[in-house]
């Protein structure tokens, strides 16, 4: 049926003849390219994250694996310690990612402004911390916020407050958390959108003042829709983070004091490293995957929508 | 005389931010004094706040307490070998995805989108068993290949060959040039950029794991630096200022990374974020 002048069915990619030699052929070099990365992805991905799945459905008594149903899961449910270290990510989730996403805004609008020299010299010293190696800023914190003769606490003092005992008192060690966390990465959120800001054209900047709007109108009705999509970005990225996140509690304070910086990822490793009970390990590894998902799908909709209603006025606008 | 109101803003603005900036970059200061001097002078009071004379003879404590060089030649090695091979395959796998069509392809774009979405941690126990069974454990590989075929990676070179127009390649083609040969010679040199992007993220991403070589690795001459910093913080006798000094040398690959790669670093971050 096929005839050598045959116009190929298929859209095709010009680097794939259809007759190489007068026939369609399979071609092997297609998988010299891809092959490494297939054979990773199977062997390091595909295939130990159906193991975990399966090993989050059974028990290991002694060593010894059986298929225990849903019984991690109805243990995840009545573990406190599991519902505070969500309760924990919680309420990073509301404090810490807010308050670092506004100052990041607010720095890069500052940023932004025409009048300011030195730019890049600014951008530098806030990016820098987001460069620092994750385990030895952690480290560098923990000394500072050391309880007796820490720097945090002899700065404190010379305003006359009393040491803080920021790693041993649950209140205070949270506190350190978001401290630490947003010290890090407030820079970095604000180079992101310092970038998404220098993308709005001058045009509706010069639009608004001629309506006659404010700094303060003009930030609500052009900085923000236009930004809205690097916003979403850097809230699902630091949410993302914050679900993540290991190293930080993990090298301040363990966990502690009484759990208070407990997350769920850390929860993960004490069960399945310290206690080495892998089956609810695995399952409180597909908690985490079930709700970065939902959460993620939330933002999505909440941030989405109204960007697209932003995108479909802006697009009236043009035409109008 | 009366201060122009706007003049005084700029002014007000201009003190918070210089306040902001030294909060960001106090830590990196007092790093460098707390490296230089002794434990008992560290928590004296008033703390020192210019730096001291004990640099060399902390390294020498950093050094026989830990192995310290031993540590940085570990994360050095590993950081290169898993940049380069890692880079390597992102390259070869982005343009097998975005150059040919063949079966099995949709499904490893598939993966790689998966596997930006799942969190790592999901792995942890079954590579940790892999690892075991296959008598990694404490090795340099177990530390590099497990997480060789990077996603982030994949998809940031895929973007990039996408690109590039396919009558460069035709015509190389017709010149008698395989395609193997036409990768190597003619594509993969006009993305240097992207690669060089991709290079910065995969050495720093590296440099940083933690939580992976901290399972992995359980002898100190195979540590890398966060793993064998964190082991100084748990001891009962803390020596800070070994500490501080260590973090202090462990960080300052990376920012000096930052400092040179500036363009190419932010252009890579941006690369997800802010679209035209």
């Amino acid at each position: 049926m096929a005839t050598a002048t045959a116009a190929p069915q298929r859209r095709r990619s010009p680097t794939e003849p259809a007759t190489k030699w007068g026939v369609p052929h399979f071609r092997i070099v297609h998988w010299a390219f891809a092959g490494p990365a297939a054979a990773l992805f199977v062997f390091f991905f595909a295939y130990p994250l159906g193991a975990s799945l399966y090993q989050s459905f059974t028990s290991d008594d002694g060593g010894v694996q059986t298929w225990a149903g849903l019984a991690q899961y109805r243990r995840m449910l009545h573990d406190p310690v599991f519902w505070k270290s969500l309760w924990n990510t919680g309420l990073l989730l509301v404090f810490q990612v807010p308050l670092m996403i506004g100052l990041a805004l607010v720095l890069a609008c500052v940023l932004n402004q025409s009048w300011l020299r030195f730019k890049g010299t600014w951008r530098i010293a806030f990016f820098l911390p987001s460069v620092t190696m994750l385990v030895a800023y952690a480290v560098v914190f923990r000394v500072l916020l050391k309880t007796d003769g820490g720097m945090v606490n002899q700065a404190l003092g010379w305003f006359g407050v009393s040491p803080v005992d920021w790693l041993n008192n649950p209140v205070w060690a949270r506190v350190a958390l978001i401290g630490t966390i947003t010290w890090r990465w407030t820079g970095y959120n604000a180079v992101i959108l310092l970038a998404g800001l220098q993308a709005i054209p001058k045009e509706q900047y010069e639009a608004a003042a001629i309506d006659g709007a404010g700094a303060v109108t003009t930030f609500r009705k052009v900085v923000i829709p236009q930004l809205r999509p690097v916003i979403l970005f850097c809230s699902i990225t630091s949410t993302i983070g914050t679900l993540q996140l290991f190293d930080e509690n993990f090298v301040l304070t363990k966990g502690g004091p009484d759990n208070a910086t407990m997350t769920p990822v850390l929860y993960l490793y004490k069960v399945g490293f310290d206690q080495m009970d892998f089956s609810y390990a695995s399952a409180i590894a597909w908690a985490v995957v079930l709700i970065i998902g939902v959460l993620s799908v939330i933002q999505f909709r909440f941030f989405g929508q109204s960007d697209r209603a932003a995108s479909t006025a802006r697009s009236e606008r043009r035409r109008g | 005389m009366t201060l122009d109101p706007r003049l005084l803003r700029r002014w007000v603005i201009l003190l918070l931010l210089t306040v902001g900036a030294l909060i960001s970059i106090l830590p990196f200061y007092w790093m460098v004094v707390a490296a230089t001097h002794s434990n008992d002078e560290l928590f004296h009071s008033p703390p020192p706040f210019v730096p001291g004379g004990h640099f060399i003879s902390n390294i020498k404590a950093l050094e026989h307490s830990i192995g310290f060089s031993r540590v940085m030649l570990n994360s050095v090695g590993i950081a290169v070998v898993y940049t380069l091979a890692s880079g390597l395959i992102s390259a070869m796998a982005g343009y097998g995805l975005a150059k040919y069509r063949f079966r099995g392809r949709g499904l490893l774009l598939g993966l790689v989108l998966t596997t930006m979405m799942v969190p790592f941690q999901v792995l942890l126990v079954p590579l940790f068993q892999m690892m075991s069974n296959l008598g990694w454990v404490n090795s340099y590989q177990a530390v590099i290949v497990p997480f060789l075929a990077n996603s982030f990676g994949i998809f940031l070179m895929r973007q990039a060959f996408l690109d590039f127009p396919d009558e460069l390649i035709e015509s190389a083609r017709i010149d008698g040039s395989g395609d193997i040969r036409t990768f190597y010679r003619i594509v993969l040199p006009v993305v240097k950029p992207q690669l060089g992007a991709l290079a910065i993220f995969t050495f720093m991403s590296q440099w940083n794991a933690f939580l992976w070589p901290l399972l992995m690795l359980d002898s100190q001459d195979k540590y890398t630096a966060p793993v064998a910093l964190y082991t100084l913080v748990g001891g009962t006798h803390v020596d800070y200022s070994g500490l501080i000094l260590g973090s202090f040398l462990a960080t300052l690959p990376l920012m000096l990374i930052f400092l040179i790669f500036q363009k190419q670093f932010v252009s890579g971050l941006l690369g997800g974020a802010v679209k035209e």
